[in-house]
């Protein structure tokens, strides 16, 4: 098979009328982030009931997205699949600034982000959050190196190499970030042994959705050819993880129904939760889950623009399942005196109340604006894209290519 | 040109000598307000002032991991006994925030950030570690002194009472 | 040579302070009804060789009665600022309604100061710690606000300062954006006092709190533990608790 060739993306006013646009909302997430440390977090949402709240949400989402976009590398460098090496480069770039994005919500919302280096010296290697920070910086660089060895033709010979332990990287980190939550006794949506494996397999939806739309968005606006045997083979594997995360999400709750202590969170989180409730089965099981399958996999998945719909509503109902794991998780009332009544001073006993606050959604939609800003930028300073994606080059097997 | 360049030059270096002021009339040195008491006669901390303000900090640092994880609540290189003695408690005394207050007149002529005092207490505080108890009495003391029925702070005395005035 | 002199007026200073101290304490009437029975020397570090805990009886904790909540409140400087849902509340009072029988109790419910906390497990930096005698606290200097312990806290128990602070207690510092719970007033532990909770309590002749040593025998606190049953709260989780409660 021919080697695809690499070109930067179009620079000029475009470029910096795009970059421009997607700066102004890491501009404002920044001022967002300011207004919270300066005044303290009385001015969000978050209180000493949902003490994580929407930067939260978009920050997991990030992370776990940011590990499931390197899943296009590691098809083709760990598992061989030849049409799939032509899009490795723009997996690896997408992975890096997705979880720049997400890092840099999770660091502005610490009440002492000014205490970055305190938090990258001390460490107790109890806690899962430790290791976490640990594994995040360093699958940039292992990242970067798969990068470099992908790029640097003499390199080449180690791509395989580099690429397998990306992939073993990256299951780790998927699982340190589930294990965030899974490992927390004291509330009964979490303490789960399944939360990790469930990450892992929301990261091979949300990064693949996230890439197949950066990837139309960027070939689209770059005007090369995107070839349908790819976007095809793309969103097929994209309706067979959608599927996968429906299925845990259904283990996890049927889990849980089972036993009578942990009926009330259940009962919460299923029927009569109010919100968390809605954005559960409207948005993250009907919109970001069926939708999409009959979507992908019906008559609309020929089209493009059902694709990418398809693609956003995926995103959304992961933001969506974030949202009810991270504070519908927090707000059910944990539970200390079992068949009893419980009210104090403290909310205790009662569902906690929660509004997401201006200064977070800002803080959390700068995190994506500067994760699609990075790979922008990325795409025009270095030669991640390949020139063509259409049909003959992706395939050797193609007709076109076999005439010419 | 030469004599030109070097009549400039002298008076370039009388007018700086004249314009230096002498410490105390420089309105650009710090003026460190004085402490309340000395440590000793011939010592106005309690380590010579040169050391301290070289290494007050790894003082204050090892100290406070002593209190912190040992529970030490020694008087020496404690912060709460180097404000008890360097800052007044008179209600009008300057706060952290102006550049009067003991700790930041140098911090901020030398511009290093603390954030010392975005937990600890600025100025001494006299309450009573026992509180006043009859029932009904006054609660939530908003700024920390309990009136009037405080009972005496039991401060190791460091520098202080009878001590010479210097 | 002013050095040695320094040392010396230092050591003379201390124990005519610390004399004072107790003469002071010796003096001050009513206040101190349960002394602790180990003096530990100033400037040595705690050991393990003490655990202190409490115990309460929420039989004899009375409905409507914050005595504990304010004194805490006084004691360590907790300011509020009319945003319950965000102000500090390190012991709070806690009603209980039995769902089938309609029998109501209440009773303060504090930092458990937990033998295996699961606050200092998931602490990143290690701010969350235990201390040798069992105390757990948080050390604001490393603390980074991650709110990582608040999630973890099976007790609810931590709270964060989510606006600036003035005017704090000088012997109990706390700051915005560091995350603070009951210290079981430290300080006034480690000169040989009972935290301002119990001491109200018991001034007020409640008699609902109990402090002590657990690694002591003898102690008043040990023997109650003995003669009364007595209950963790979520005891399942194995966290062995130095709070321990009578009558839930």
């Amino acid at each position: 098979m021919k080697q695809p060739d690499y070109r930067e993306i179009e620079g000029g006013l475009p470029f910096y009328a795009l970059v421009g646009f997607i700066g102004v909302f890491v501009l404002a997430a920044l001022g967002a982030a300011f207004y919270m440390e300066h005044n303290g977090h009385w001015v969000t949402g978050m209180s000493n009931q949902i003490v994580w709240g929407t930067p939260h949400v978009f920050a997991v989402f990030l992370i776990v997205a940011a590990s499931g976009a390197l899943n296009v590398a590691s098809i083709s460098s760990v598992f061989g699949k030849i049409p799939y090496k032509p899009l490795a480069r723009l997996s690896g770039l997408l992975a890096i600034a997705l979880l720049v994005g997400g890092l840099a919500v999770l660091v502005l919302d610490l009440g002492h982000p000014d205490r970055l280096i305190v938090a990258m010296t001390y460490y107790n290697f109890k806690s899962i959050f430790a290791w976490n920070i640990m594994l995040y910086t360093g699958f940039m660089a292992v990242v970067a190196i798969y990068l470099w060895m992908m790029m640097e033709r003499r390199m080449n010979d180690y791509t395989k190499a580099a690429g397998m332990a990306a992939f073993i990287w990256r299951l780790v980190l998927t699982t340190g970030t589930g294990s965030i939550f899974g490992f927390i006794v004291a509330r009964q949506a979490y303490d789960a042994a399944i939360m990790a494996p469930m990450f892992i397999i929301m990261s091979f939806s949300f990064g693949l959705a996230i890439f197949i739309l950066v990837l139309m968005g960027l070939y689209n606006w770059s005007q090369r050819p995107l070839g349908d045997v790819i976007l095809f083979r793309l969103k097929n594997l994209l309706g067979v993880f959608v599927a996968a995360v429906l299925y845990f999400v259904i283990a996890y709750h049927l889990t849980n129904l089972y036993g009578t202590e942990n009926h009330g969170v259940e009962r919460f989180l299923l029927v009569d939760g109010g919100v968390y409730t809605n954005v559960f089965w409207f948005v993250q099981i009907g919109l970001g889950s069926l939708l999409p399958l009959a979507l992908l996999y019906g008559p609309a998945g020929k089209s493009r623009l059902w694709i990418g719909i398809a693609c956003l509503l995926i995103i959304i109902g992961g933001l969506a399942q974030m949202y009810v794991i991270i504070i519908g998780g927090q707000a059910y009332p944990m539970e200390l005196f079992p068949g009893k009544d419980v009210s104090s001073s403290f909310y205790d006993g009662v569902v906690a109340s929660y509004t997401p606050s201006l200064p977070e959604i800002m803080l959390g939609i700068g995190g994506v604006a500067l994760a699609l800003a990075a790979t922008v930028i990325g795409t025009r300073v270095l030669r991640f894209l390949p020139v063509s994606l259409a049909d003959d080059q992706v395939d050797p097997h193609h007709p076109a290519a076999d005439a010419a | 040109m030469l004599k030109n360049s070097l009549i400039v030059m002298l008076l370039v270096f009388t007018a700086g000598f004249a314009l230096q002021g002498r410490a105390g009339d420089d309105p650009l040195l710090p003026v460190i307000p004085a402490a309340q008491a000395r440590f000793s006669a011939t010592q106005g901390c309690v380590e010579p002032t040169e050391d301290m303000r070289k290494n007050h900090m790894k003082y204050i640092l090892h100290k406070r991991d002593e209190t912190m994880h040992s529970g030490i609540r020694t008087s020496k290189y404690s912060l709460k006994e180097c404000i008890n003695c360097h800052v007044s408690d008179a209600p009008d005394a300057p706060r952290v925030s102006s550049t009067q207050h003991f700790c930041n007149s140098c911090h901020s002529y030398a511009a290093v950030d603390i954030d010392c005092f975005q937990c600890h207490a600025d100025r001494p505080v006299k309450t009573g570690h026992g509180l006043s108890l009859s029932p009904g009495g006054a609660r939530h003391a908003m700024n920390g002194a309990s009136p009037g029925q405080a009972q005496p702070e039991n401060r190791p005395i460091l520098a202080v009472e009878g001590n010479a005035h210097e | 040579m002013s050095e040695e002199s320094g040392i010396d007026i230092y050591r003379r200073r201390f124990l005519g302070g610390a004399a004072g101290a107790a003469a002071g304490m010796a003096v001050v009437p009513g206040v101190f009804l349960h002394r602790i029975g180990h003096a530990k020397p100033a400037d040595q570090g705690v050991t393990d060789k003490v655990r202190w805990g409490m115990l309460i009886d929420s039989n004899k904790c009375a409905e409507g009665c914050d005595d504990c909540v304010q004194a805490c409140n006084d004691e360590n400087g907790l300011t509020g600022f009319n945003r319950p849902e965000t102000d500090a509340q390190w012991i709070r009072k806690v009603s209980l309604r039995d769902r089938q029988t309609g029998h109501t109790q209440t009773l303060p419910l504090l930092c458990q100061h937990c033998e295996h906390p699961p606050c200092v497990d998931v602490c990143p930096t290690g701010a969350s710690f235990k201390r040798a005698d069992g105390i757990v606290l948080v050390d604001k200097h490393i603390c980074i606000g991650c709110r990582y312990c608040m999630m973890a806290c099976p007790y609810k128990a931590r709270s964060f300062i989510h606006e600036d602070l003035h005017d704090q207690m000088p012997y109990a510092p706390r700051g915005k954006g560091t995350v603070e719970s009951c210290t079981f007033c430290v300080h006034r532990v480690d000169s040989d006092r009972t935290p301002a909770c119990v001491e109200t309590c018991s001034a007020e002749h409640h008699d609902a709190m109990l402090f002590g040593d657990l690694n002591d025998p003898t102690s008043e606190i040990s023997k109650a533990l003995q003669k009364y049953t007595t209950r963790q709260i979520r005891g399942d989780l194995q966290l062995n608790t130095g709070v321990r409660y009578r009558g839930i």
